[in-house]
């Protein structure tokens, strides 16, 4: 790699501050009365304090996955303290009672969150360390029906909808992450949208973690019924810590007939430096259920921090005519790894999938794609189109793609592309000799390599993307 | 086309050049005046493309000895994209694919990163695609290849046209054109070569890289250089290219060798 290039991919983590606020941390280490203290903490109902109790006991009969195409140190589960949340000064009746220092630190990441809900139009439920702390545009929604608050008042205000759907697309005992995010998750985010209403404007909620050695459990539900629609933006930064933080989000969506949720996130956790010390390691667990007929979920995701991602987006296309849609990008540099990709699984009549993967690994980075199309036996006249795509930024990354391809019905009809191309000293060289600089020619070939997937994005997340691809390369290129 | 008046836009001294530690310059100098048409000749492995790569900065070449000065100025001093913008042009022997990066976009970047840096106005999209489609013209190309990804899928003929539509849109001092006539019939020379008269004045210079004759019918060139080995080994007038067209190189090398014999 020529100095240019590395000098583009090498700058410094821009996010990485810690804001100092008194935390109400509890003791390291995960037993029943960890869970039990978060329940009582959070003040819940006795059926979800069940709910966390069974899943901990699922988890404690299961094994963590070594399937994936990583390596990361062992993660000591005793070692991580279960809840973290920033102690209120007092309650909280307007953003101008949000601690100041809070507020400092959203300006810092470039979310002046009023101005932004103003002028863009987006309801910010931010998320800071497992509680939230302020929502905005909470009334103008309630006006249309549809409910957007975090997770713990959702718990508290509208229980039956949380015992109804939490745990119906992703259960308990899922797998080894999901399990532990049942048990322990602290907050997230919890949205319905009621039949026929089409939400007003896009959804946004930003994550955060600011506590060191204090796991990330958010749990996000979304639920549209008949005939609603949402777009949902999920943001996400770290500060820069020099030990491994466990982030095991759960994300859950429902569309019932005819409804639609489209999910997008841009994901920038601190991704170590640039030697591998440090990083999130990132081990979500995203399904959508489209339940109903004429369903349809859509999965967009910009994956470009973490020092591990384990994250496969997925939708069980239950409904007749239901679709399930995946574009991601995912960009890994330095000592990065992830293994990420998406499940289509099809089981009503007529449904139909698209996967569109672009990975991008540079440095000594290396990038799985992973994916599985299951046509069950009664998913007549199903239809898949996978594309997935890999480039490769000097000569000491890898990228990977396995795909899974299961098809029980012979009226199917599965495609399947993938390439694999290169940034090339040649490339480079063809730019500079029209007077571009490797900065921008590499932005340019990226941000051409990524079209299919920014196109599906809002556009101001889009906008904020071709930044943040431009800045993750930097000096990685020349 | 000679002037008295003309000025001295490259001037090429004992220059050596190796790749993988391997010389493949052994010693070029070479004077370029404004309004003046070079063509090198030779065989394959003689040192042509190296030269014009060189030139152009290609990192892969390492030079060795000798200099190089472009209008007065030390071009060694210069990044590959400081030469572009400070007017040098190479047109690629095998233009480059760049799957996803439309060739609007890119012909506007480098138009205007080129026109900034001559203190000269920048063009919007719309300003650019008038612009541009009026080069084109210039050219006979389909306006469609603009939405197309930078020379991906293009025919050999589309390829070569597009480098010499670059050398149009950015009014290079000099332009370097490698094996411009490799691949073209003769139907898209003509084309390519219409347009490279029309760019050239004698405010500009042009060195042409090529094997043979066929394009220096087209575009006429005031000097022939020979090279072989590294070196040039015989200058002339354009009669020249007639001659090696058709009694080949060896005797170009044989006559060399006794100049070279009778030297030492």
């Amino acid at each position: 790699m020529s100095t240019a290039l590395q000098n583009l991919v090498n700058q410094p983590y821009k996010h990485g501050f810690v804001t100092d606020i008194e935390s109400d941390i509890a003791p390291k280490g995960l037993s029943e009365d960890t869970i039990r203290l978060i329940s009582s903490k959070k003040n819940e109902p006795e059926w979800l304090l069940s709910f966390r109790l069974k899943a901990y006991n699922k988890w404690l009969s299961m094994k963590e996955p070594h399937w994936q195409n990583v390596t990361h140190n062992k993660i000591d589960f005793q070692e991580i303290s279960y809840y973290a949340a920033p102690k209120p000064k007092k309650k909280l009746a307007s953003m101008d009672e949000v601690d100041p220092e809070l507020l400092r630190t959203f300006e810092k990441l470039g979310v002046p969150m009023h101005e932004r809900a103003a002028l863009a139009g987006v309801a910010v439920d931010v998320i800071f360390d497992s509680v939230s702390v302020a929502t905005t545009y909470k009334k103008k929604l309630a006006e249309v029906g549809i409910i957007f608050c975090s997770f713990s008042e959702a718990v508290q205000d509208h229980p039956e909808l949380i015992k109804k759907y939490l745990g119906t697309v992703v259960p308990v005992g899922d797998n080894f992450y999901a399990a532990l995010n049942s048990a322990v998750f602290t907050d997230g985010s919890f949205c319905f949208i009621p039949k026929g209403v089409k939400c007003p404007m896009d959804l946004s909620t930003y994550f955060r973690i600011n506590t060191e050695e204090s796991g990330q459990f958010e749990r996000t539900l979304i639920v549209a019924e008949e005939g609603a629609s949402v777009s949902y933006l999920e943001g996400c930064t770290a500060p820069r810590f020099d030990t491994n933080q466990l982030h095991a989000a759960v994300v859950e969506l429902v569309a019932l007939d005819n409804a639609d949720i489209k999910y997008s996130t841009v994901q920038n956790w601190y991704a170590g430096d640039e030697d591998g010390v440090g990083g999130i390691y990132n081990f979500v667990t995203k399904r959508g259920l489209a339940k109903g007929v004429n369903s349809r979920i859509s999965w967009t995701q910009v994956e470009t921090g973490s020092a591990v991602t384990w994250k496969y987006p997925s939708c069980i296309l239950r409904g007749d005519n239901s679709v399930g849609e995946f574009y991601s990008v995912a960009v890994t540099n330095n000592h990065q790894q992830a293994d990420t990709g998406t499940k289509m699984i099809h089981i009503g009549k007529n449904t139909r999938s698209t996967i569109v993967s672009k990975g991008i690994s540079a440095g000594y980075s290396n990038s799985s794609y992973r994916g599985l199309v299951r046509i069950t036996p009664t998913a007549e006249g199903a239809r898949n189109y996978s594309q997935c795509d890999s480039m490769l930024i000097g000569d000491q990354c890898g990228a990977h793609t396995f795909p899974y391809i299961q098809v029980q019905n012979s009226s199917a009809k599965v495609e399947h592309e993938a390439s694999t191309s290169k940034i090339g000293e040649d490339q480079l060289f063809y730019f500079s000799q029209r007077g571009i600089d490797a900065e921008e020619a590499v932005s340019m070939i990226i941000n051409g390599f990524c079209k299919d997937v920014f196109q599906q994005l809002p556009m101001e997340f889009a906008v904020e993307a071709t930044k943040l691809l431009s800045f993750k390369l930097e000096g990685s290129v020349g | 086309m000679i002037n008295q008046n003309s000025k001295i836009l490259l001037e090429i001294r004992g220059l050596h050049a190796t790749i993988n530690n391997v010389e493949v310059l052994k010693g070029i100098d070479l004077t370029i005046k404004s309004g003046e048409i070079h063509a090198i000749m030779g065989i394959n492995g003689s040192g042509k493309s190296t030269l014009a790569k060189v030139l152009a900065g290609h990192s892969a070449y390492e030079v060795t000895a000798g200099n190089v000065l472009f209008e007065g100025k030390d071009l060694f001093e210069l990044a590959p994209e400081e030469r572009a913008r400070a007017g040098i042009f190479l047109a690629f022997q095998y233009p480059i694919e760049i799957p996803g990066v439309a060739n609007n976009q890119f012909l506007r970047l480098a138009y205007n990163t080129v026109q900034s840096e001559r203190g000269k106005e920048e063009l919007d999209p719309l300003e650019f695609d008038d612009f541009v489609r009026e080069k084109m013209k210039l050219l006979e190309m389909n306006p469609d290849f603009l939405d197309r990804s930078v020379n991906e899928g293009f025919s050999g003929g589309e390829k070569k046209r597009n480098e010499i539509l670059q050398m149009a849109l950015l009014e290079p001092r000099i332009s370097i054109l490698d094996e411009t006539d490799s691949g073209l019939d003769i139907d898209a020379l003509r084309v390519v070569a219409n347009g490279v008269n029309q760019i050239t004045n004698a405010d500009n210079a042009t060195l042409l890289v090529t094997h043979y004759q066929r394009l220096l019918d087209y575009i006429v060139p005031d000097f022939v250089h020979v090279m072989e080995a590294g070196r040039i080994i015989k200058t002339g007038g354009k009669e020249l290219a007639l001659e090696l067209e058709t009694r080949g190189y060896d005797w170009v090398s044989k006559e060399n060798n006794i100049l070279a014999g009778a030297a030492s």
